[in-house]
């Protein structure tokens, strides 16, 4: 890929201290962001999404801290950022960010108005009136009606799903260049899902926006990504395009995964899920992380950490399988079958 | 809201109404005895004291009184003191005390806001740092020593040191007052500060403080326009009855520091069985206190918009 990438984040370590221990959340992640994608970002709880992706805002809480690798935004490596002034020219500006809980991320006592404008008036410098038209203006855009009435009304008077527009009119509010999703979409309703997802996806095109979705629910993956990034015990393990990672995956991580979607289970038989739990990152961890849950795992994996093998130009999976010297390994019956789907549709 | 409003103050009367019956009718349980003073009672004779009482409708079946009662306090005529001080009217008893608890405990209140929030606030702001234990550790000190230990030390303190004059004196009441209202703010302050820390902290780590850090606010704006605001409201709440109970002054203050103030009227006339006084105080303290939570309610109900008590539900 020709392409020079927006956000390039290289070997990044991230620890918490938790009484007195090291924990280690990010083990040497690396990713490349390009402009104008949708970057999906899979894997369990824990399994260090959320962490990463709060990096680049410098939203770590007080306990975290970035030791290692470095991401390089706009020329600048921000993980090298330590005042809170640094973080002020990205944050909201350049690089914003939508959360989980939309009941929980307005402030209860004040007019939704007040809530949006304060980043207009912070970043943008508009004053008054103008702020407020430019605050009517992102609730029109997020599709919300009557956004005269709407302006002045607090956050316990809108339901889940329009609470969570508000918080994507903030997000957008100053044309991020970078807008990170974190589970945008868990705590609303199937239906109300659909039409945030949807919302996200009209905003990027208009906005020119670079997205980052961070989510367990690969059906939302489907759905929105360019580009997947499986996760797990704090590394990126596979990444690719979305039709990459969906029918030709080739890390046994990713592949439990997909074996695990309601969608492929057969009917009668029982829904495979992964055994075990991920390892405990403040264990210093030894070979592939997933060895211990993978049944089919080499020798080698409980010894030696492999590196990433190349599938495609766009393609890499961080497993021994890939090596050469690899016994054949076939890929699971469940990846195999989703294959076969996608060729019976075309 | 105005409904809303009119029907807490209509359920607050009765409130008062059915105290005022159980109180007037517990101290009818007293012998009529102490309608008269020691001296009174040792000069009268049986026939005398009959006639007196009778002629104050003492002897009247209770109902009887009870409604005498009733309309005597809508005259707004609480009757006359008769062992404290023969023959008085009660309100002139009081009115001479309450001026001087209610400007220590005003001024108290407003020392305590301040600096028991900005304690608060400082705490918060270094979070298990050593400005918050040396914070804590006063608060612990004034809840856990005994009162007349802090007291004492104040007034060691005070008089000694800095020369203030130990006794309250009507004659010289600015200077005098300085130790008293002290002591009443001790107490309060560390209230404050504690709870505006917890409430504080509370607020921080709520979501929507992760969501204003992500606009791109600063702390210190993130700290003024959202979480000092909703960590008063809930502090708020409880500043017009600590307003109003002012009133009743402090027993303990006011008996270390010899102030004549309403702190130990109210014992005083339990103990010498003053029934009018105790009547006419109980129920006083409880009019305050209702009207201070009613009070309350109504300030809560203008800073915090999700508070609606008429029961019509938001647009969901």
């Amino acid at each position: 890929m020709a392409k020079e990438p927006i956000l390039s984040a290289k070997d990044v370590e991230i620890q918490f201290s938790l009484r007195g221990r090291k924990l280690t959340a990010i083990r040497k992640c690396s990713l490349d962001l390009y402009e104008g994608e949708t970057l999906a970002i899979v894997g369990e709880s824990g399994s260090g999404k959320s962490v990463f992706t709060k990096s680049f805002l410098g939203m770590l809480d007080a306990n975290g801290k970035i030791v290692g690798g470095s991401i390089m935004y706009n020329g600048e490596d921000i993980s090298k950022f330590t005042t809170e002034k640094e973080w002020l020219g990205i944050r909201g500006k350049k690089i914003a960010m939508v959360m989980q809980d939309p009941m929980t991320s307005l402030n209860p006592l004040k007019r939704i108005g007040v809530q949006i404008e304060e980043s207009i008036k912070l970043q943008q410098g508009l004053k008054g009136e103008e702020a407020k038209k430019r605050a009517l203006q992102m609730l029109n855009l997020v599709g919300i009606p009557d956004a005269e009435r709407r302006y002045n009304q607090y956050p316990h008077e809108f339901s889940g799903g329009m609470r969570q527009r508000v918080v994507i009119a903030i997000a957008i509010a100053c044309h991020p260049q970078i807008l990170i999703c974190d589970e945008p979409t868990t705590a609303l309703d199937v239906t109300i899902q659909a039409q945030i997802l949807d919302l996200i996806r009209y905003l990027q095109s208009k906005l020119n926006m670079t997205v980052i979705y961070i989510t367990h629910d690969l059906g939302v993956v489907a759905n929105v990504a360019d580009r997947v990034a499986v996760m797990y015990a704090g590394q990126i393990v596979e990444y690719g395009l979305v039709n990459e990672i969906f029918y030709d995956a080739w890390h046994p991580y990713t592949w439990a995964l997909l074996s695990s979607l309601p969608q492929l289970g057969v009917k009668g038989e029982e829904l495979p899920s992964i055994e075990g739990t991920p390892p405990n990152l403040f264990n210093v961890i030894k070979g592939d992380a997933f060895a211990p849950r993978n049944k089919q795992a080499l020798a080698i994996d409980f010894v030696k950490e492999p590196p990433f093998f190349p599938i495609s130009e766009t393609h890499m999976a961080k497993t021994w399988y890939l090596d050469p010297r690899a016994p054949k390994i076939e890929q699971p019956e469940a990846v195999r079958r989703l294959r076969e789907k996608m060729r019976a549709r075309r | 809201m105005v409904k809303y409003t009119v029907k807490r103050l209509l359920q607050s009367i009765v409130t008062v109404l059915i105290i005022v019956t159980i109180v007037f009718l517990l101290l009818r349980i007293l012998p009529t005895d102490y309608y008269f003073t020691e001296e009174q009672l040792m000069k009268f004779t049986a026939q005398q004291k009959e006639e007196q009482l009778l002629a104050a409708g003492l002897l009247d079946p209770i109902p009887v009184q009870l409604f005498n009662y009733y309309g005597d306090l809508l005259r707004l005529d609480f009757g006359e003191s008769r062992r404290i001080q023969n023959g008085v009217p009660v309100v002139e008893v009081i009115g001479k005390k309450f001026g001087i608890s209610m400007k220590m405990g005003i001024i108290s209140v407003g020392i305590s806001i301040v600096i028991g929030v900005a304690l608060g606030i400082f705490q918060t702001r270094h979070k298990d740092k050593i400005g918050d234990t040396v914070g804590t550790c006063y608060t612990v000190f004034v809840n856990a020593v005994p009162h007349l230990v802090s007291y004492s030390l104040v007034l060691i303190f005070g008089s000694r040191v800095l020369g203030l004059p130990s006794m309250y004196s009507t004659r010289n009441p600015g200077p005098s007052s300085v130790l008293p209202i002290v002591c009443l703010s001790l107490g309060s302050i560390a209230w404050y500060a504690i709870w505006m820390r917890r409430y504080m902290i509370d607020e921080i780590n709520k979501e929507y403080i992760k969501l204003a850090r992500i606009k791109g606010l600063s702390d210190k704006q993130i700290m003024v326009r959202h979480v000092l605001r909703n960590a008063y409201v809930p502090l708020a709440q409880y500043l017009p009855g600590s307003l109003m109970l002012t009133i009743a002054g402090s027993l303990l203050v006011e008996k270390f520091f010899s102030v004549p103030g309403m702190g130990p009227l109210l014992t005083d006339a339990i103990n010498r069985y003053d029934t009018n006084v105790v009547q006419t105080l109980v129920i006083l303290y409880s009019a305050l206190s209702i009207l201070g939570v009613f009070l309350g309610d109504v300030l809560m109900m203008l800073v915090d918009p999700r508070i609606r008590l008429t029961g019509e539900g938001g647009a969901r």
